[in-house]
C-alpha cells in the first residue's frame, strides 16, 4: 500500500491539521507521501520533510497553484494517482473542494470525514449531523478520504523525509485566483485549541464579542461562533461551529448565548468538557453540557472574565 | 443561458433520527423529509439570475424517490421553469449521482448548475465537485457570492481561513453556502401555478450508466450519549469545578 496525502499549508508554514490526516494514514499502513502544492511553498517541503512517518514530500511549486484551485491539483493528483492505493486530504475546505473531484477523475466513490480506520479499506463516519456513524467500506482500486481533524491524532515532528520536486505543470485555465480575504487573528486556531469559547445570538451584536475575546486571551482560547451569530453578522463566516462550518473538539467548550440546535451540536459535542451560559433552563445545549450557568451571559461572563 | 439546479429529498433539518434496530441503516419510518437547505438556496440563486435577465431558463433536476416530485414542485413553486425527475433508489452514491446529472447536462446543455455544498442527511459535499470534474468544468464550491460577467464567474467562497474569491470560466458548477441568499417562500398563488409547470419523469435505467454501489454500509450506530450534567449557581462555582474536577483551566 501506498499512501498520498495533499498538505494543508499557507505557503508558509504546514498546518497542523495535516498531522492528523497522517496520523489516519499511519493506522492505514504502507508508504507516506505528503504533496506540497502552492506557490514559493519551499519553506513548507521543508518542515513536512520532518513529519514522522511520511517517507517523501512530492513538491509542486507554482503560480497555476495558488489558493489551491481545485481544477488544477485534480489534474496534478491524477497524474501521480498510478503510485498509490490511497489518496487524501484533511477535511478542510481545501480537502473538501478537491478530493470529490479527484475521486471522479478517478471513476471512484469518495469517503468524506472519516472518524476512524478499521482497516484498510472500511472507515467510519458521521451522517445526519453527528446523530448516526456509518461503518463504511469499499472495493474502489483507490480509496480517496478525507480526514476529520478532531477524531486523530498529531503525528510527531522527527521524521527525515527526501523532497522530491515535481516539474510537469498542470494549468488548465479553467478558473484563476483573484483574492483571499485571510482573518487575522492572534488567538490559536479554532480547529486545534484546547479551549473554545464560542457565542450565539443571545450575544446581540458584534461589539459584545469583545467580552468572550477577554475570556479567550486569559484562557488561551479561540473563539467561536452559531450560525446566528454568523448570519446576523456579528463575527465572519470562518467563526462558525456545526455540522456546516467547522468540527471542533477542545478540553473546554464554552457556549454563550447559544440554544444547542442539532446543527451546533454536531460541531462540538465531542468536547471533552461543555459549558453552557444560557439564561432558558429549557435550552437543549443544557442538556449536552457538563456544567450549566443558567444566567445572564452579561452578567456572567464578565465575572467569569473576573475570576480567571 | 439555461441554469440546471439540483434539489435533493432529505429528512427534514428538525428532526433528530433514529438508528434502526438491526444497526443497519437510519429509520426514516414516518420521518418527516423537506428539500435539503443548501437545495433552497441553490434554486433562489437561480431564480435571482432569471429575475436579473441573466438566465433564460431554471430547470430543476432531482434524482431520487417518486415523492422528490414534492420537493421539485416547491421549487417550481419559487420560480424554476419546470422540472425532471430521475427515479432512483434514493440510496444512490454522489458518483451514480453526477454522472446522471451530467448526461442531463449533455441534453440541456446549460451554461451553469447550482446545487447545494452538501446534503444535510449523508453529509457528504460531494455531488457538485464530481459533476464538475466529469464535465471538465471549473468548479466554484462553498459560494457566498455569485457574479456574472460575459463569459466569466466571480465567485466569493467561506473557507476555513475567511474568504477567497476566484474567477471561474463559464460553464460552471456552483455550490451554495448558507449566507449566499436567503430563500424567499413561495406564495399560494404560485403553488398553484406550480403545479401546472411541466414535470418530466425518467428512469434512472434509461441513461446505461453503471448505478451499482461501490460503498457498503456494513453498520450504522448511534453516537455514544453525552452524560448529563448538572446546572450551577454560581460562576465561582463553575470556575472552582473546572480548575479541580476537571483540570482544564
Ligand atoms: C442546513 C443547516 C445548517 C446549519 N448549520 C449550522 C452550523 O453549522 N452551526 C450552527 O451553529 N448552526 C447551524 N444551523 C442553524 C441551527 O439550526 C440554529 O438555528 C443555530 O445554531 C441557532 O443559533 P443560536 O443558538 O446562536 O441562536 P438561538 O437558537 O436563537 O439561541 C439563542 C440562545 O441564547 C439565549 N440567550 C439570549 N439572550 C441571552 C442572555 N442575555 N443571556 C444568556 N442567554 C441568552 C437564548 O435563551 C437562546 O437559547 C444550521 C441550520 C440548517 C438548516
Ligand atoms: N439525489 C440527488 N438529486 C438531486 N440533487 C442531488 C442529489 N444528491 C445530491 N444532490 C445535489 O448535490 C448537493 C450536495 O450533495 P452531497 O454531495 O450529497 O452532499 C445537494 O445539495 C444537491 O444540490
Amino acid at each position: 500500500m501506498s499512501i498520498l496525502i495533499l498538505a494543508e499549508h499557507d505557503n508558509i508554514s504546514l498546518k497542523e491539521i495535516t498531522l492528523t490526516a497522517v496520523s489516519a494514514a499511519s493506522q492505514i499502513g504502507g508508504d507516506i507521501d505528503l504533496l506540497v502544492a502552492g506557490e514559493n511553498c519551499h519553506a513548507v517541503a521543508e518542515m513536512a520533510a520532518k513529519v514522522s512517518g511520511v517517507n517523501r514530500v512530492r513538491v509542486a511549486d507554482h503560480a497555476c497553484y495558488k489558493g489551491l484551485l481545485a481544477e488544477n491539483i485534480t489534474a496534478l493528483i491524477k497524474s501521480l494517482s498510478n503510485d498509490y492505493s490511497h489518496i487524501m486530504a484533511p477535511a478542510t475546505t481545501n480537502g473538501k473542494n478537491i478530493l470529490p473531484r479527484v475521486a471522479a477523475a478517478l471513476d471512484v466513490s469518495h469517503f468524506s470525514e472519516i472518524i476512524s480506520v478499521e482497516s484498510a479499506d472500511t472507515f467510519k463516519r458521521t451522517i445526519y449531523a453527528g446523530n448516526a456513524i456509518a461503518t463504511v467500506q469499499s472495493d474502489d482500486p483507490i480509496k480517496v478520504i478525507t480526514v476529520r481533524g478532531t477524531a486523530f491524532e498529531l503525528s510527531e515532528m522527527n521524521g527525515s523525509a527526501t523532497i522530491e520536486v515535481l516539474t510537469e505543470v498542470h494549468d488548465l485555465g479553467l478558473s484563476s485566483f483573484v483574492s483571499e480575504n485571510v482573518a487575522v487573528s492572534e488567538r490559536p486556531e479554532l480547529t486545534s485549541a484546547g479551549i473554545v469559547i464560542s457565542g450565539g445570538r443571545g450575544m446581540q451584536n458584534g461589539e459584545n464579542f469583545s467580552m468572550l475575546e477577554k475570556v479567550a486571551d486569559k484562557l488561551g482560547a479561540a473563539v467561536g461562533a452559531s450560525r446566528a451569530a454568523v448570519d446576523a453578522g456579528f463575527v465572519p463566516n470562518d467563526m462558525q461551529v456545526g455540522q456546516t462550518g467547522k468540527i471542533v473538539a477542545p478540553d473546554l467548550y464554552i457556549a454563550v448565548g447559544i440554544s444547542g440546535a442539532i446543527q451546533h451540536l454536531a460541531g462540538m459535542k465531542d468536547s471533552k468538557v461543555i459549558v453552557a451560559i444560557n439564561k432558558d433552563p429549557d435550552a437543549p445545549i443544557h442538556q449536552v453540557a457538563d456544567y450549566g450557568l443558567v444566567a445572564d451571559l452579561f452578567d456572567a461572563v464578565p465575572e467569569l472574565e473576573q475570576s480567571l | 443561458m439555461k441554469i440546471l439546479v439540483m434539489v435533493k429529498r432529505v429528512t427534514d433539518p428538525n428532526v433528530t433520527v433514529r438508528v434502526n434496530a438491526d444497526n443497519s441503516a437510519v429509520d426514516l419510518n414516518n420521518v418527516k423529509m423537506a428539500i435539503n437547505p443548501f437545495c433552497e438556496i441553490a434554486v433562489e440563486e437561480a431564480v435571482r439570475l432569471k429575475e436579473a435577465g441573466i438566465a433564460s431558463e431554471v430547470i430543476a433536476l432531482s434524482i431520487g424517490a417518486s415523492q422528490s416530485q414534492e420537493q421539485l414542485r416547491t421549487a417550481l413553486a419559487v420560480g424554476a421553469d419546470r422540472a425532471i425527475l430521475i427515479e432512483a433508489d434514493s440510496t444512490l452514491e454522489p458518483i451514480a449521482v453526477a454522472k446522471l446529472a451530467s448526461k442531463v447536462i449533455e441534453e440541456e446543455q446549460p451554461g451553469l448548475v447550482i446545487l447545494g455544498k452538501q446534503s444535510i442527511d449523508t453529509d457528504n459535499s460531494q455531488t457538485g465537485q464530481m459533476l464538475a470534474s466529469i464535465m471538465g468544468w471549473s468548479q466554484g464550491t462553498f459560494a457566498s457570492k455569485v457574479d456574472i460577467e460575459g463569459d466569466k464567474l466571480n465567485i466569493t467562497r467561506e473557507v476555513d481561513t475567511g474568504l477567497q474569491s476566484l474567477s471561474l470560466k463559464l460553464p460552471a458548477v456552483v455550490t451554495c453556502d448558507l449566507r449566499l441568499n436567503e430563500p424567499r417562500f413561495a406564495s399560494l398563488p404560485n403553488i398553484m401555478k406550480a403545479k401546472r409547470k411541466p414535470l418530466e419523469i425518467k428512469a434512472a435505467e434509461e441513461y446505461g450508466i453503471d448505478l451499482t454501489s461501490r460503498i457498503n454500509m456494513l453498520k450504522v450506530e448511534e453516537p455514544s450519549a453525552r452524560q448529563s450534567g448538572e446546572i450551577l449557581s454560581s460562576v465561582s462555582e463553575l470556575v472552582e469545578k473546572l480548575k479541580t474536577e476537571k483540570g482544564v483551566i
